[in-house]
């Protein structure tokens, strides 16, 4: 539904967004990870017709952003960075305000509203000037108004950015409800949120794509994907494990003495390792398989990206 | 189009919302009220009308206005909220038009609410009506073109202190091209044509010759076409650098 085609966007020399192109269909959960600068930002202005790309085109539902641009945005609920909303209105009126420019009227206009301060929770702070606000409260706000008029594509720029967990909690529930075939593209620096709510997580650093695919291939590319974790309460001979057929290596933190077992490939290692260790009885107080360690595979992929 | 009364009415009520208009109507009328008795000497001069009240209003206006539409697209810029507006399905010639509606309507409202020096006069003698109703339309229609000027500035710059000082600058200007100083400086070394050309720049000599009771229609043209080429010139200020 969404087509993006060699955007690019420069302001001045620099170069935000460097010849990207990918297609969104309907359904997916899109997450956007990258490191600071990377662009994604811009990325998602121009998907929202707020910048003009320097080249390349966008496609939603058909239509092209440069010539239908209102008509593209009143599909597309948007919380720019920072949840921008007008200080000097209470929730209700900032969001009666965007209901009515949205163009719902009537009982439709106060059933959404309704519904969408119940989506959010913002009943305690209907009638406080959003200046007052806290931030979370601020952060709510932001979404509201981004899905009043349930709109069929939905991007979010860094939604949980400085909520607390409760609050990302929340958020991330409101993600899950939404109706299975919306597309929702979110930006985010935090890797556990990409696994916690996307469906396909797309790496972009220096403008450019470096990563497209399921958040299990990105856990995948880890070298921890399925590795083994143990600790033992004392010291005990552990020479037999790294023998193990499908054990790639073995590793030793110093520190804490933890012992980490790394698989050949996609073999599974866990039965063997279960094996040896009721066999030579080792004393094992902690056990644990490794889901990958996204930081790592994120470190790695931007930094490559960034000396390539 | 529907889209221009919800902006109307969110940027009027903003102006309630911050003391925005409470002070700026407070201080008009005071103002006035200064300028009118003790500067204009309304009494003293034992005659039944308002142009003392009126003849201030340019200078009145040279600060008050740039104070009042410094804020219109400077704060949406500072505080984000441009990226909003702009992400909703309205144009930007919508926004624009309706921020200045909107404070157009505060200027008019500051305006009737100067009514007792009408009783005044009306108590006093019996001044002509007309000419004072022309003189306030005059005077709205001069207000608007200042407003417009102070709104394009306001898109140049972040800053609102930018935005105010520009705009002072270049309502100065327009106020200044037709007052004898500027006209003086340019008689006698350039044809007679220039002079009028430079003088008909001015919003002085379109008000003097509205709130003398004339409404003609080149005075109305001049701040209609002044209001709609400034607020131009603000709508391609946005929509060029909308994100900086």
């Amino acid at each position: 539904m969404i087509s993006v085609k060699n955007l690019t966007k420069s302001f001045g020399d620099f170069i935000a967004v460097d010849d990207l192109s990918f297609d969104v269909k309907a359904g997916e959960v899109l997450g956007f990870l990258g490191p600071n600068g990377a662009g994604k930002s811009t990325t998602m202005k121009m998907l929202t017709g707020f910048l003009q790309p320097t080249s390349g085109d966008i496609n939603v539902a058909g239509l092209d952003i440069s010539r239908s641009r209102q008509k593209i945005q009143s599909m597309i609920g948007y919380l720019p960075e920072g949840a921008p909303s007008y200080g000097d209105m209470t929730p209700l009126q900032f969001l009666r305000f965007i209901a009515e420019i949205r163009g719902l009227g009537g009982a439709e206009k106060r059933d959404r509203v309704d519904s969408v301060i119940e989506q959010v929770d913002l009943k305690s702070v209907l009638n406080k000037s959003i200046d007052n606000l806290s931030k979370g409260f601020k952060r709510r706000v932001g979404l509201a108004q981004a899905i009043i008029h349930d709109p069929e594509i939905l991007i979010l720029d860094e939604p949980t950015d400085g909520l607390d967990p409760n609050q990302k909690h929340q958020v991330r529930e409101l993600i899950d409800n939404l109706s299975k075939e919306k597309i929702v593209i979110i930006s985010t620096h935090i890797l556990e949120e990409v696994a916690a709510v996307c469906n396909r997580a797309m790496i972009i650093s220096g403008g450019r794509k470096l990563f497209d695919g399921t958040p299990l291939e990105l856990q995948k590319k880890s070298r921890y994907y399925k590795a083994v974790s143990l600790h033992m309460s004392y010291a005990s001979d552990i020479s037999g494990l790294a023998e193990l057929a499908g054990v790639a290596d073995m590793e030793v933190d110093p520190k804490s003495g933890t012992v980490t077992l790394f698989p050949e490939g996609d073999a599974s290692i866990l039965p063997a390792i279960t094996d040896l260790i009721h066999r030579n009885q080792l004393p094992i107080d902690d056990f644990f398989v490794e889901q990958g360690r996204l930081d790592d595979v994120f470190r790695e992929i931007t930094e490559e990206g960034v000396t390539s | 189009m529907s889209h221009i009364g919800t902006i109307v009415k969110r940027e009027f009520s903003s102006f309630f919302a911050t003391p925005v208009a409470y002070v700026f109507i407070v201080i008009f009328l005071m103002m006035a009220g200064v300028f009118t008795f003790y500067i204009g000497g309304l009494f003293e001069r034992g005659q039944a009308d308002l142009l003392p009240f009126f003849n201030f209003h340019p200078w009145l206006y040279l600060f008050l206005v740039p104070a009042m539409a410094m804020r219109t697209w400077s704060e949406e810029r500072k505080s984000g909220t441009i990226e909003l507006i702009m992400t909703l399905p309205v144009t930007v010639f919508e926004v624009m038009l309706g921020k200045f509606l909107a404070a157009w309507l505060v200027l008019g409202v500051s305006l009737l609410l100067t009514f007792p020096l009408w009783l005044t006069v009306n108590y006093l003698g019996h001044p002509d009506n007309g000419v004072i109703l022309a003189a306030y339309i005059g005077s709205w229609l001069m207000a608007g073109a200042f407003l417009a000027i102070g709104i394009c500035m306001s898109a140049l710059s972040k800053s609102q202190v930018v935005a105010f000082i520009l705009a002072v600058v270049v309502c100065f200007l327009f106020v200044l091209s037709g007052s004898n100083i500027v006209l003086d400086a340019f008689e006698g070394w350039v044809p007679a044509i220039v002079t009028d050309t430079i003088a008909s720049f001015s919003f002085l000599t379109h008000f003097e010759s509205i709130s003398k009771g004339v409404i003609a229609l080149n005075d109305v043209g001049y701040f209609l076409i002044v209001i709609s080429v400034w607020l131009y010139a603000g709508l391609v200020i946005i929509e060029n650098k909308k994100a900086d």
